[in-house]
């Protein structure tokens, strides 16, 4: 056992740790961060890209397509989500999580009535690798470059595109973007949609990795919320580097007393962190910047 | 929000007034009225998949009971809760089953929590209860009769079966609460008894759902056999990322494939080298587990698997039966408890026999040894016939003569 299996071990563990952060909570930071709606159901989102994903890849479609799907379906839900209840309560934060707890209640236990207590899974496609007499799944190495790979998608998105541009613009000052002809109920239905879809294409990428369940959601959504809230309102200032933090938070806890320490350690983060940075860690770039 | 309350008000009034007419339309008990089953199960929420099917052995039971013109000359009736898989909902059903509907005897509980939840109402209102499901033991409560797996039925056959054949090293994954930190002491008393090692223990909070660093840890141990005792459809999740990262140590768990069919629904080969004693699973094959089966899926085709649990409250019915009928049709609990002492009821399941032990009111098995293999198909390397609840009658819980109304552990035996 050298120096550099240790250090590749702890890695790949905070890599591991990184990408279940980022990928659980970067819908839920578009959602939150760009529009002020703080959706419990996010976790559903998770389950429903999921179950679509390990449904049409059982019907014969591969992986990466099967991801695509549950993400693109999870996406539609949002759309439909915002269309019916979402959108009659801009700027009613307090009601939005009422709301949206209600839905996430429904879709369970709907889920549950519609398609039975649990799914056959899928199976973690592409085998393993070995260093230094451990053994490490490949697939989680895939789930870090999909972290990675989604936050610059998205960094291009709000950076370099159209819808971008009008979705910052309406973020920033919503009346003065629709005097300017921008149409802000579209671009509210498609930031909605938009992280409605990265939960979903975080549910479909870990959907080969575990128990396909109903209730899936739930494990998802405290790490979600962690990142989101420690790394306040911005994705790329905060939920990047909230998850890096926590994700180092975890693998040293975890290494060093286990599991338990791991999850109490995330929580610990948070309480520090709202003392004292009730903004996250985005608020205070912000501020410093300004 | 103040012009919906007129609306809501109303909803106590109605409820007050169901209560009301349910409590008139209460006929005063007569001789040939049906004896009341109360089932409190979780047939929706997170153990729905072990448990739809205790609720149908029941009814399956309770039909072949009534067709065959009941026990001693009534019939059965079956009052069926959904407890969600909520302990509140444990508690509030236990009263109502109790109270309102009096039950002559309950069916109720899944995990150890939820029967920690209502068995201090069982014993408040003097009910008779049936716990159908493998546990971490040590239950000794006059009101309780348990008929599922015991530690000392599952680890003492399976650990040293398992040292032998693969080595003495052992770590521990649990659940962490009184299951699994229960399971893990027992795991290693025997584990020591035996002369093997310990070599790792790490416990794992409900709902987590990624171990990449478990799986990690157990490579730096490097253990012979792996027990795990995980609970929950999250940390099922286990068992996938440990395949996937190629970890190929020997599992031994009282948990899987027994209760929630793993084997089944998870996709192979994720369970392979997987070791569970169990006293049923629908693998088993003898003539009378057949028959079962038959019955079974041609009441309730749809039934994904017919599980230990779903046999375990099969047979608990037919207890009560041999019971009831050995007290003269008496549902009174002294006087089935009477019966109880007397050491022989016994009734012939489909997994063979199995008898009360007066002592603790727990129920022998026989016990199975299940190997699932690269493809999931089971195989049985070894069966175990008659195996005794012992370790609470031996340390010295012995509810012929007193009834303490508790949980004891290995480290917390009762107190002579």
């Amino acid at each position: 056992m050298d120096l550099l299996t240790h250090a590749f071990t702890f890695l790949y563990q905070i890599g591991d740790a990184f990408s279940f952060l980022v990928l659980s909570a970067c819908g839920l930071a578009v959602v939150f961060g760009m529009m002020g709606v703080i959706n419990l159901a996010h976790g559903e989102l998770i389950m429903c890209g999921a179950y679509v994903t390990a449904a049409t890849t059982r019907a014969g479609l591969p992986l990466p397509l099967g991801i695509l799907a549950g993400a693109l379906a999870a996406g539609a839900v949002g759309m439909v989500m915002e269309r019916l209840v979402i959108r009659h309560l801009y700027g009613r934060p307090l009601d939005t999580i009422v709301a949206t707890w209600g839905i996430s209640l429904a879709a369970t236990q709907g889920t549950l009535i519609l398609l039975g207590s649990s799914m056959p899974g899928i199976g973690t496609p592409l085998g393993s690798f070995t260093v230094g007499g451990y053994s490490y799944s490949t697939y989680r190495v895939v789930l870090m470059v999909a972290a990675v790979a989604v936050l610059a998608g998205l960094y291009l998105a709000f950076n370099a595109t159209r819808f971008g541009t009008l979705a910052r613009a309406t973020i920033q000052v919503p009346h003065m973007a629709e005097a300017l002809g921008v149409d802000t109920r579209t671009v509210y239905a498609l930031t909605f949609g938009l992280g409605a879809a990265l939960a979903g294409l975080a549910g479909g990428l870990y959907a080969p990795t575990m128990t396909i369940v109903p209730t899936m959601g739930t494990t998802f959504i405290m790490e979600a919320f962690v990142t989101v809230v420690v790394g306040g309102a911005d994705i790329f200032l905060g939920t990047a580097p909230a998850a890096l933090v926590l994700g180092t938070v975890r693998a040293l806890l975890t290494t060093w007393q286990g599991q338990l320490f791991g999850q109490i350690g995330l929580l610990v983060a948070v309480i520090l962190v709202i003392r004292v940075l009730p903004r996250g860690i985005s608020g205070l770039i912000l501020r410093e910047r300004a | 929000m103040m012009p919906r309350t007129p609306r809501g008000s109303r909803l106590p009034a109605l409820a007050a007034a169901l209560l009301a007419g349910a409590s008139l339309a209460a006929p005063a008990a007569r001789a040939a009225d049906p004896i009341k089953l109360g089932v409190l199960e979780d047939q929706s929420g997170d153990f729905a998949v072990a448990t739809i099917g205790k609720v149908h052995g029941i009814q399956l039971a309770a039909d072949e009971i009534n067709a065959a013109g009941g026990i001693a000359g009534r019939k059965l009736e079956l009052v069926i809760y959904d407890t969600q898989s909520d302990n509140t909902r444990y508690q509030e059903f236990m009263r109502r089953v109790l109270q309102r509907d009096k039950v002559n005897a309950v069916f109720a509980g899944f995990s150890s929590a939820s029967r920690e939840a209502y068995r201090p109402i069982v014993d408040q209102l003097d009910g008779f209860a049936f716990y159908n499901n493998q546990y971490e033991g040590g239950v000794c409560d006059g009101h309780m009769i348990v008929t599922g797996a015991v530690p000392e039925q599952q680890f003492s056959t399976l650990i040293p079966w398992m040292m032998e054949k693969f080595g003495k090293r052992v770590y521990t994954i649990a659940a962490d609460y009184n299951f699994g930190q229960i399971s893990a002491e027992w795991v290693r008393n025997i584990v020591k008894e035996n002369g093997g090692e310990m070599v790792g223990e790490e416990f794992i909070p409900l709902g987590v759902s990624q171990f990449s660093q478990t799986i990690q840890n157990i490579q730096k141990a490097k253990p012979d056999i792996l027990m795990t005792l995980l609970v929950g459809t999250a940390q099922a999740s286990y068992y996938e990322q440990a395949a996937a990262a190629n970890l190929k140590v020997p599992m031994g768990s009282s948990v899987n494939i027994g209760q929630g069919y793993e084997h089944k629904r998870f996709q192979p080969p994720s369970l392979a080298n997987m070791y569970v004693t169990t006293n049923y699973i629908e693998e088993v094959d003898s003539p009378s587990s057949k028959a079962f089966l038959a019955k079974w899926k041609a009441k309730f085709p749809n039934e994904p698997y017919v599980n230990q649990e779903a046999e375990n409250s099969y047979l608990a019915v037919y207890l009560y039966k041999q019971m009831v009928e050995r007290a003269n049709g008496s549902t009174k609990r002294a006087d089935l408890r009477k019966v109880i002492a007397a050491g022989d009821v016994c009734v012939d399941a489909p997994e063979g026999k199995v008898c009360i032990d007066p002592k603790s009111q727990h129920a022998s098995h026989t016990i199975y040894l299940a190997k699932v293999d690269e493809k999931h198909a089971i195989s049985f390397p070894k069966t175990w016939d008659g195996i005794q609840p012992y370790w609470l009658g031996k340390a010295g819980c012995d509810l012929t003569k007193k009834d303490p109304m508790a949980q004891y552990t290995p480290s917390n035996p009762p107190k002579p």
